[in-house]
């Protein structure tokens, strides 16, 4: 490749303002307005990469998103970037790259010896060779070699958003098309049009364009699209997605432009586009032609040199042939001779090109080779030489040699894909066209229009003979993908070992696989196709194009939602408090939540230990605000809950309490809790932490679609009270000392009772229920009162030896009171019977929910997991909830550890579980395992603390 | 992703409802008095049509109102959206 000291004048790039850069290493040079690959190119920069399987030396190919081989590793550490195209990074001072697939670099890369093996690792030879004696003893192996480009190993500094915007019309692609469509649909000033570029400036296939009325074409109607106020111009745009309904997701690059040095600039914008009409003016992407020694560096599409010259004002070669089965590479060529570029010669498999043509090209000093092919080409690390032959007939055998041409640019031209992926994703039909041997849109399912060259309308005739691969010379290194070096012998394989389907071919052979998937290979690989297997490229079909057209960070997948905001969090009321107490915070749901409270160098067991044995001895208080708090109201409430619980609402009295369970209709428990009567037609539902938002959706389902006559309303009051259960044996005496008017009297104030009135001068609300077995109030007041009530009950619970205790430390004093926890001690099957509540659905007169399921078969079945408690034989055995209970013989599960705690008021393991039958086999030993241990232990009734319940009335 | 029109809140995108399956599903008016196997059906058969189906969604992240929606499975188009006291609209019928 030559080196390019000086631009030519009439380039895009501004020569006067150079920028540094790395690659592999070395400082290299460039100006404002290089692309990295024309960077690279200018500095005569050969091999920028390896592919692959074999590790051949690649060069710069392409100029856009169809580059398959200039992939780079772009910057380092957490801005570290695998798989960039070297085409799609704007250059900026102080970029640093490294070419991938190589060591120690891309110029003397050890592995490039593999390439000498082309032989023997065909396609699928991976999935052939490595299967004996099975796939996971070769894995370590194959993983190491494959991989393309190094993941980042820290974390992304870098900032990205997501957007949601809507447009009546959303224009893809700024080129001609794209502006004409733009600017006719904004003739409407009520249209709003959104008109997007992927390039760093807009204008697609006119910025390649030389000629001097493209230029001002492109000047006026990009100061017409500025003046428009209904036209949003987004640039350096992809659009990667196009959805069902018009919605399109796109990818904006902010700040990419300038790289680290961006600082805190947002770096990208995920776009979510809700579209009325959308127009795809796409373009085409130029296809490579498949010969032997197709890949050497020096061989690029034709239109990539095209736009290296008149874009970026780059001489590539001192002798440039063209090699092409079309009209447009000549084009091409004659555009480079005015420029002043050296083409020596015109290769065409075509025995006959249009006169005016041949007449031009021979007017400019353009050798021409006509119904010759290349079949070879030489050059170690950059192209020299080609081989040529003279066809016999088209797609015929070789008829003679050609002699050989000196050359160091081939550029060649196989023809011009419409970009119709987006048009596929959204539902589109393609259709294949014979005579410019591509695929057009020819169905739209959606409100969608493919304009320009993205539909097939080429400016001019390409008079194209289609060459799939290249007759009378082995197949063996055409190559179809360059990246994932996929050669015409591959297809022809997998066509012989009987593919027959383009999809399977596909991943038989990786053809399109590839970081470009398939954007210059798969026309190709369908041709091979359709002539390995005999049938037309109709009847071959292509493959169904998915989302993403080209590659998004996954950072902008993320936008903001990342560490602390990853998700919404629900602090507590008291908060503070806690954090001013040592708490140990953790995760339940969205609420972050006390554990428990360690003092200085104690270990999470210890503290909880200290804070059960406080409750039990003393006093403690819990913030148990999270607690699930719906109000249901209406004429009809008492109806609606009494179908909505197992137990009997109807009977339930005014200011009493009673604990309830909720079924869904298959009969499984998916809630509990203490159900209060605040009025005849006012009820206050207490539900598991957590399962309030849950609940209450379930609640408003059965209401708004099946019993639509009730007349009922359901509110979550959850978070508009604080609750703090105060619990223990002193509770009473300390709530006493506050300034109240509610009697807490053991006379006046039972248990299962509540109780409204006014406590340091609020309202509040006082229920007697209790979680740990001891005397407890949950005492709730308005939220923001909730700091002050905690402060407050603490301070008077001094003298009583009052402590802060966690929710770990309320789970331990419940196992040791067998009370089963909702959704810990059940799982997906439990029925009500399975924890012992078969007795209270036979009293209960009315049906309910889930009610019929009960008597289901299955609610019978034998070897139904049902709830119990467990003693471990052993006196210091420990456990955990998760550890299986097996089955007589040892050989499978017939149940779990769901609950299991060191009991420091027992001081030994107390656990519970679910298993087989447990409520017949009572008594009954059986075998705990746990990661390799086996314990014995025997099914006992929950609750060995307190069995009488003494403690509750205390 | 389909847009919605909520019989409360307008066109709105699909990422804001929850679908609750198949509509118009008679609880039977006396649970006890039907045989296992009728139970069985009211609980788990569904229709899985090709073509018209009558679901019911939820505007959670809005209204959090049910209401119906007849949707084609395979183009995703929207025939019908209309409230869960409303009769089922005939296929083929104005707006199915
Ligand atoms: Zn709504």
């Amino acid at each position: 490749m030559k080196r390019t000291a000086q631009r030519l004048p009439h380039a895009r790039v501004d020569p006067g303002k150079t920028l540094r850069f790395r690659f592999d290493g070395r400082t290299y040079e460039g100006v404002a307005g290089d692309s990295l690959a024309s960077a690279l190119l200018a500095n005569g920069v050969g091999v920028v990469g390896r592919s692959f399987k074999l590790h051949r030396p690649r060069g710069v190919f392409g100029c856009g998103k169809e580059e398959a081989n200039a992939l780079v590793q772009l910057e380092s550490g957490g801005y570290s970037e695998p798989n960039a195209r070297a085409t799609l990074v704007p250059l900026y001072e102080g970029l640093e790259a490294r070419g991938q697939n190589a060591w120690p670099n891309v110029r003397s890369d050890v592995f490039g010896a593999l390439g000498v093996f082309k032989r023997l690792l065909p396609a699928s030879f991976y999935y052939k060779t490595f299967m004996w004696p099975n796939w996971q003893r070769w894995e370590g192996l194959v993983r190491r070699l494959a991989g393309l480009g190094i993941a980042p190993t820290s974390a992304d500094p870098q900032k990205y958003l997501k957007q949601n915007v809507h447009a009546d019309v959303v224009v893809v692609g700024a080129g001609r098309s794209g502006l004409e469509a733009a600017l006719a649909t904004s003739r409407d000033p009520a249209c709003r049009v959104l008109l997007i570029d992927e390039q760093e400036e807009p204008g697609g296939g006119l910025l390649a364009s030389p000629a001097a009325a493209d230029r001002s074409w492109l000047e006026e109607a990009l100061r017409e699209v500025a003046a428009r106020d209904n036209i949003t111009l987004l640039c350096r745009t992809t659009v990667n997605g196009y959805y069902d309904n018009n919605v399109l997701a796109a990818l904006e690059r902010l700040s990419n432009h300038h790289g680290p040095a961006a600082g805190g600039a947002v770096r990208e914008r995920f776009w979510r586009i809700f579209a009325g009409r959308v127009v795809l003016a796409t373009g085409a992407i130029e296809r490579p032609l498949v010969f032997p020694n197709n890949d050497r560096p020096g061989i690029m599409l034709a239109s990539a040199v095209r736009e290296y010259c008149h874009r970026y004002g780059l001489t590539l070669g001192e002798r440039i042939v063209f090699y092409t089965n079309n009209d447009s590479a000549w084009r091409t060529a004659l555009e480079l001779v005015d420029a002043g570029v050296p083409v020596v010669a015109i290769i065409d498999l075509r025995p006959a090109v249009e006169s005016e043509l041949r007449q031009r090209a021979r007017e400019a000093g353009i050798a021409l080779h006509l119904g010759t092919v290349v079949t070879d080409t030489r050059g170690r690390s950059g192209l020299r030489r080609l081989v040529l032959h003279r066809l016999a007939g088209p797609g015929d055998a070789l008829e003679a040699p050609a002699g050989t041409l000196d050359c160091d640019v081939l550029a060649m031209s196989g023809g011009w894909t419409p970009t119709v992926h987006l048009y596929s994703q959204s539902g589109g039909l393609l259709a294949y066209r014979d005579s410019d041997a591509c695929f057009v849109p020819e169905r739209a399912h959606q409100a969608v229009t493919a304009v320009g060259r993205a539909n097939g309308e080429f400016a001019a005739p390409l008079n194209l003979q289609p060459q799939w691969l290249t007759p009378g010379v082995s197949a063996e290194h055409q190559w179809v993908d360059f990246q994932y070096d996929v050669t015409a012998s591959d297809i022809q394989l997998a066509a012989r070992e009987n593919f027959v389907s383009v999809e399977h071919v596909k991943r038989y052979t990786t053809n399109g696989m590839s970081v470009d998937q398939g954007k210059t290979s798969n026309v190709n690989g369908l041709g091979i196709l359709a002539l390995a297997t005999g049938r037309p490229i109709p009847e071959v079909g292509t493959t169904r194009f998915r989302p993403p057209y080209h590659p998004t960070s996954l950072g902008a997948y993320a936008g903001i939602e990342l560490g602390a905001l990853y998700t919404p969090f629900q602090q507590l009321p008291a908060h503070a408090a806690h954090v001013a107490a040592g708490a140990l915070f953790e995760d339940y749901g969205a609420w972050q939540r006390p554990a428990c409270y360690p003092r200085p160098g104690e270990e999470e067991e210890a503290a909880m230990a200290r804070e059960a044995r406080a409750v039990r001895s003393a006093v403690g208080l819990l913030d148990y605000s999270p607690l699930g708090k719906l109000e249901v109201r209406g004429p009809d409430a008492r109806e609606f809950l009494n179908r909505m619980y197992l137990n009997n609402i109807r009977t339930l009295e005014v200011g009493a309490a009673r604990y309830g369970l909720m079924l869904n209709e298959a009969g499984i428990v998916i809630d509990d809790g203490v159900v209060v009567c605040l009025a005849r037609d006012h009820f206050l539902l207490h539900t598991t932490s957590g399962g309030a938002t849950t609940i209450h959706q379930h609640l408003e389902e059965w209401l708004q679609c099946e019993w639509t006559d009730l007349e009922v309303i359901v509110g979550n009051a959850t978070t508009q009270w604080a609750t703090l259960m105060l619990s223990g044996p002193k509770a009473r005496a300390v709530l006493a000392q506050l300034d109240g008017d509610i009697d807490v009297s053991r006379e006046a104030f039972g248990h299962m009772q509540y109780r409204e009135g006014r406590l340091l001068g609020q309202p509040c609300r006082i229920l007697r229920a209790s979680f740990t077995g001891e005397v407890s109030f949950e005492i709730s007041v308005p939220a923001n009162c909730g700091l002050s009530l905690w402060e407050a009950l603490m301070q008077a619970g001094e003298p009583h030896g009052i402590v802060p205790f966690g929710i770990e430390t309320l789970m331990l004093l419940r196992t040791e009171k067998g009370y089963p926890h909702v959704g810990a001690d059940t799982d997906g099957n439990t029925m009500p019977q399975d924890l012992g509540w078969g007795g209270a659905v036979a009293n209960k007169p009315d049906d309910f929910v889930g009610r019929r399921s009960l008597s289901q078969p299955v609610g019978s079945d034998p070897g139904r997991f049902q709830f119990t408690g467990l003693e471990l034989l052993e006196a210091d055995a420990r456990t955990v909830s998760g550890a299986h209970i097996l089955t007589a013989d040892g050989e499978s599960t017939a149940g779990y550890v769901t609950s299991a705690f060191h009991s420091p008021n027992l001081n030994r393991t107390v656990a519970l579980g679910i298993v087989a039958d447990a409520r017949d086999r009572q008594g009954e030993e059986v075998t705990v395992f746990y990661a390799g241990q086996r314990q014995r232990a025997r099914l006992i009734k929950p609750g060995v603390y307190d069995p009488a319940g003494e403690a509750l009335n205390g | 992703m389909i847009r919605i029109e909520c019989p409360w809140c307008g066109p709105r995108s699909e990422a804001e409802f929850t679908c609750g399956g198949q509509s118009h599903i008679v609880r039977p008016a006396d649970p006890a008095a039907v045989s296992d196997r009728e139970w069985a059906q009211y609980l788990y058969q569904r229709d899985n049509p090709k073509g018209l189906h009558y679901e019911r969604w939820r505007h959670t992240f809005g209204c959090r109102q049910w209401f119906n929606v007849a949707r084609d499975t395979v183009t995703h188009e929207i025939r019908a959206v209309y409230r869960m006291t409303d009769l089922k609209p005939a296929p083929g019928g104005e707006g199915v």
